[in-house]
């Protein structure tokens, strides 16, 4: 087993690394580099969230949307009711919010097979989706509008600016975790889950405390995801916000990537989302979703290790070769 | 809103007739879920592709949509032999079933639904047929011919598919393998055969239904996910792989979503089976180390 | 006889699946550190009792003891916690770890939670899992992927893992069905492992040079009942027991 870094040297390097990020904020002069750098970081936040629970723990989760429009409209609620409140504030109840509905929703099904768990979340976006329709307060299909403070916090020169370095900061956070769970006793025991449940807990492990655990944390940081989303597209409507390139984005995206560390999801999110920039841009947006969906399809039949676990198929390959010699 | 006995009356007709409907888009999940053990959410996309092209021979030949789907039914079955084929050597012959095979699906979904957006766009499409604008009166309740007819062919097709599976080798073979593959291998017979054929007769299914879609309702690409629900509750309520079960759970589906919607308007009425489903799902008697 | 004596006391354990009347009022007691071997013709309940005292199973009436606790309520991770540790007929690997981190789980899960336990980080529990590994003869696979094993290895692995949750109390489901004489004697060594660390044994297996070398006391299933409870040598003996083997 080779050497793994400390928690205590991958921190500061992330952080150091965002910073990095963020300084760029200054530097690059082209609005639209922030917008799709905005979304791109959104997907990473959504798949190493996803990830959590399926790839580390096993359990595929379809209702990615479902959080991700908790938190949104977590901060669409606040904004109306307490304009004032500090986006730092709002993205931690959005989150909290977000992690309770996990929290829930596990609670409810985690005591059955795993496809049941899938299919209720399935269900769980189209509740949700129903009731945030009928809601009025929240602009019901209609939707509603939110507007950015016109006082930039930090002194940034756009809005845009600060959302940008606020999701690179997310991102941290998220890798941060996803690392830390991965190398933890934690991690342990949910691989072990996800490789054979009863197993699992013939070996100690208390299955379902884990998979609440799981489930939460996956839900909240979706919830995370989804709490800046508002300020911006300005608008915030249930069909878009609902929309199910969500739920595909954050499943295809770990699993092109990789779904047992940390790095698949960061890796598939950062290609596939940069490639589907660069479609909705010169072909449409139905094309883009295309090729995400038959990605998808062929990876999950002829690579469902994703990229990293080919990449590290061929490093054995390599060092088999080297050995022998 | 005065609550009159007419509305209550038609809201159980609609609810029924509904249900019996509800019952032929749920009989293929019962087959490929509920007995092959197979979790394909990916069934409403073919009932929205059946929906599709019956409108598309409804349109330019001007045929009965009902009459289409079942003509063109072999090549749903073909379609259903193909897919299994894939789930079967990409994923259940590895037992890395769950998860991959699940995002399999989920990614079949996604693509027929965008292909059909791609293809048709998002509007709405209707068909049209000899009994889609008549509405027999029966007393104070209002039979819509677009609702009765679907149901009655339904109520045919349920009918039969159970007798089928009940009195034919093949069907019985059906439900043995969903048992005990082992015996069956000792009988000589492929479980895999079988397991293709069932899953092939699910897809089939679902193509027909797709047609009952389009009579009752307007369609376009998106509606398939709403049906998800529907249709797994329907297989989970109806005790997993029993025809008559899913006939069961179909018509209670069917009468809650027509009360729903009636009295609470038709904005809640998807709210109403994917509860249902939570519901069930939630409650299932047997656990985690059981069926 | 006090209670305090016995380290597993299973009384009047009845375990129904529909109809189908698995266990019809098991009793069954073991000692610290005991040797018992159970046998039985297929089908008789020997795995659903063992699932029963392990909590993959719960029982429908009766009670299951350990250390004078009532734990046929509790779900299985808690039970492992106390002590109890079970294999797998069917082995039932980690397979996206390699053998050694197979064991870090029970290590980091079972045996960290004992009371006064030193708790293991995944790294120490990575280095003692390599140390049990080397008492079953497995070191030299500790790095391979534990789906790829021989067959005899799986068996090894089932037991290796069992062993890594530290218990009182160990049970052997057919560890050693399908092997050949050699491989059985490998199983056999490990199994006597156990004794030298004082860790009570309940041995299931259809192979009767193993149970006769292995048990100091041999108790009979029989489709659910417990026909039999002694000395080894007496209860092959038994003529009930010839009778359920040969038939009549």
């Amino acid at each position: 087993m080779h050497k793994k870094m400390s928690n205590k040297l991958f921190i500061p390097l992330v952080l150091g690394v965002a910073v990095l990020f963020a300084l760029l904020s200054v530097a690059v002069p082209n609005d639209y580099f922030f917008s799709a750098a905005y979304t791109v970081l959104l997907f990473i936040i959504l798949s190493t969230a996803w990830n959590i629970l399926g790839g580390y723990t096993g359990y595929v989760n379809f209702g990615t949307a479902a959080f991700f429009a908790m938190g949104a409209y977590s901060t669409v609620v606040l904004y109306k009711l307490t304009p004032g409140m500090p986006l730092l504030l709002k993205i931690v109840i959005g989150t909290v919010v977000a992690g309770l509905v996990g929290l829930g929703t596990g609670a409810l099904t985690l005591r059955l097979r795993g496809v049941f768990f899938s299919i209720a979340t399935l269900a769980l976006s189209v509740v949700v989706f129903t009731f945030v329709v009928n809601w009025d307060y929240v602009g019901g299909a209609r939707g509603a509008y939110v507007i950015a403070p016109r006082d930039v916090p930090f002194g940034f020169k756009r809005y845009i600016h600060f959302l940008y370095v606020v999701m690179v900061f997310l991102s941290a956070t998220a890798v941060i975790i996803a690392r830390a769970i991965e190398t933890s006793t934690i991690g342990r025991g949910l691989e072990a889950i996800r490789d054979d449940e009863l197993a699992a807990e013939c070996c100690g492990v208390p299955t379902l405390r884990l998979k609440l655990l799981s489930t939460t944390l996956s839900g909240a940081l979706m919830g995370m995801a989804g709490t800046t989303y508002p300020y911006f597209v300005s608008y915030v409507e249930p069909a878009s916000t609902f929309n199910l390139s969500y739920a595909v984005n954050s499943i295809a995206m770990p699993l092109i990537g990789g779904m047992t560390t940390w790095v698949g999801p960061l890796l598939g999110a950062v290609l596939l989302g940069t490639v589907q920039q660069v479609v909705q841009v010169t072909i449409s947006s139905a094309w883009n979703l295309l090729i995400v969906g038959v990605l998808l399809v062929l990876f999950v039949t002829l690579a469902p290790e994703g990229l990293m676990g080919l990449w590290y198929g061929w490093r054995k390959k390599w060092k088999e070769k080297g050995g022998a010699k | 809103m005065e609550i009159s006995s007419s509305l209550v009356l038609n809201a159980i007709v609609a609810g029924l007739l509904l249900g019996g409907f509800y019952a032929a888009m749920a009989a293929g999940v019962s087959i490929s879920f509920g007995m092959l053990d197979v979790t394909n959410i990916a069934h409403p996309a073919f009932i929205i592709l059946g929906s599709y092209i019956a409108y598309i021979v409804n349109t330019w030949w001007g045929w009965d949509p009902i009459v289409i789907s079942i003509v063109l039914s072999p090549l749903f079955y073909l379609l259903g032999l193909v897919l299994y084929r894939i789930y079967y050597y990409a994923f259940e012959r590895k037992g890395q079933q769950s998860l991959r095979s699940l995002a399999f699906f989920f990614g079949i979904l996604f693509i027929t639904e965008v292909v059909l957006i791609l293809i048709f766009g998002v509007d709405y499409r209707l068909v049209k047929s000899v009994y889609t604008e008549t509405t027999w009166q029966v007393g104070e309740v209002d039979l819509p011919l677009r609702l009765v007819v679907p149901f009655i062919v339904s109520m045919i097709m349920i009918f039969g598919l159970n007798w089928f599976l009940s009195h034919t080798f093949f069907g019985r073979a059906v439900l043995a393998v969903a048992q005990d593959q082992f015996a069956l291998r000792l009988m000589g017979v492929d479980p895999i055969k079988i397991k293709e054929r069932a899953f092939g007769l699910s897809i089939a299914i679902a193509g027909v239904a797709g047609a009952f879609l389009i009579v009752i309702q307007p369609v376009q690409p998106s509606i398939g996910r709403d049906f998800i629900g529907l249709v797994f509750a329907i297989c989970v309520l109806g005790g997993m792989g029993s025809i008559k079960g899913a006939l069961a759970g179909a018509l209670i589906l069917g009468l809650a979503e027509s009360f729903t919607a009636t009295f609470f308007g038709p904005s809640w009425a998807p709210a109403v089976s994917f509860g249902l489903l939570l519901l069930a799902v939630a409650f299932k008697p047997s656990g985690l180390f059981g069926r | 006889m006090s209670d305090t004596n016995e380290l597993l006391m299973v009384k009047g354990v009845v375990k129904r699946f529909g109809g189908f009347t698995a266990l019809d009022g098991v009793d069954l007691n073991l000692k610290a550190g005991e040797r018992l071997g159970l046998i039985g013709p297929n089908g008789s309940g020997k795995s659903t009792l063992v699932n029963c005292i392990c909590g993959t199973l719960f029982n429908d009436e009766g009670s299951v003891k350990f250390e004078g606790h009532e734990i046929s309520r509790e779900p299985a991770h808690k039970r492992i916690r106390r002590g109890l540790a079970r294999s797998f007929q069917l082995p039932k690997p980690f397979s996206s770890m390699s053998v050694a981190e197979n064991l870090c789980v029970p290590i980091l899960y079972a045996a960290n939670a004992r009371p006064g336990a030193h708790h293991a980080t995944p790294a120490q529990a990575y280095e003692q899992a390599m140390e049990i590994l080397k008492k079953v003869g497995l070191a030299h696979k500790g790095h391979e992927m534990s789906g790829g094993l021989t067959q005899v290895d799986m068996r090894k692995l089932e037991l290796a893992r069992a062993i890594a949750a530290k218990p009182k109390l160990l049970i052997s489901d057919e560890a050693m069905a399908g092997l050949s004489n050699s491989e059985v004697d490998e199983i056999l060594e490990l199994l006597f492992l156990m004794k030298e660390q004082g860790i009570a044994v309940i041995m299931i297996e259809h192979i009767m040079r193993a149970v006769m070398r292995f048990s100091e006391r041999v108790a009979v299933l029989v489709a659910g009942r417990k026909i039999a409870d002694g000395d080894p040598e007496a209860v092959m003996r038994n003529p009930e027991v010839e009778r359920a083997y040969l038939g009549e």
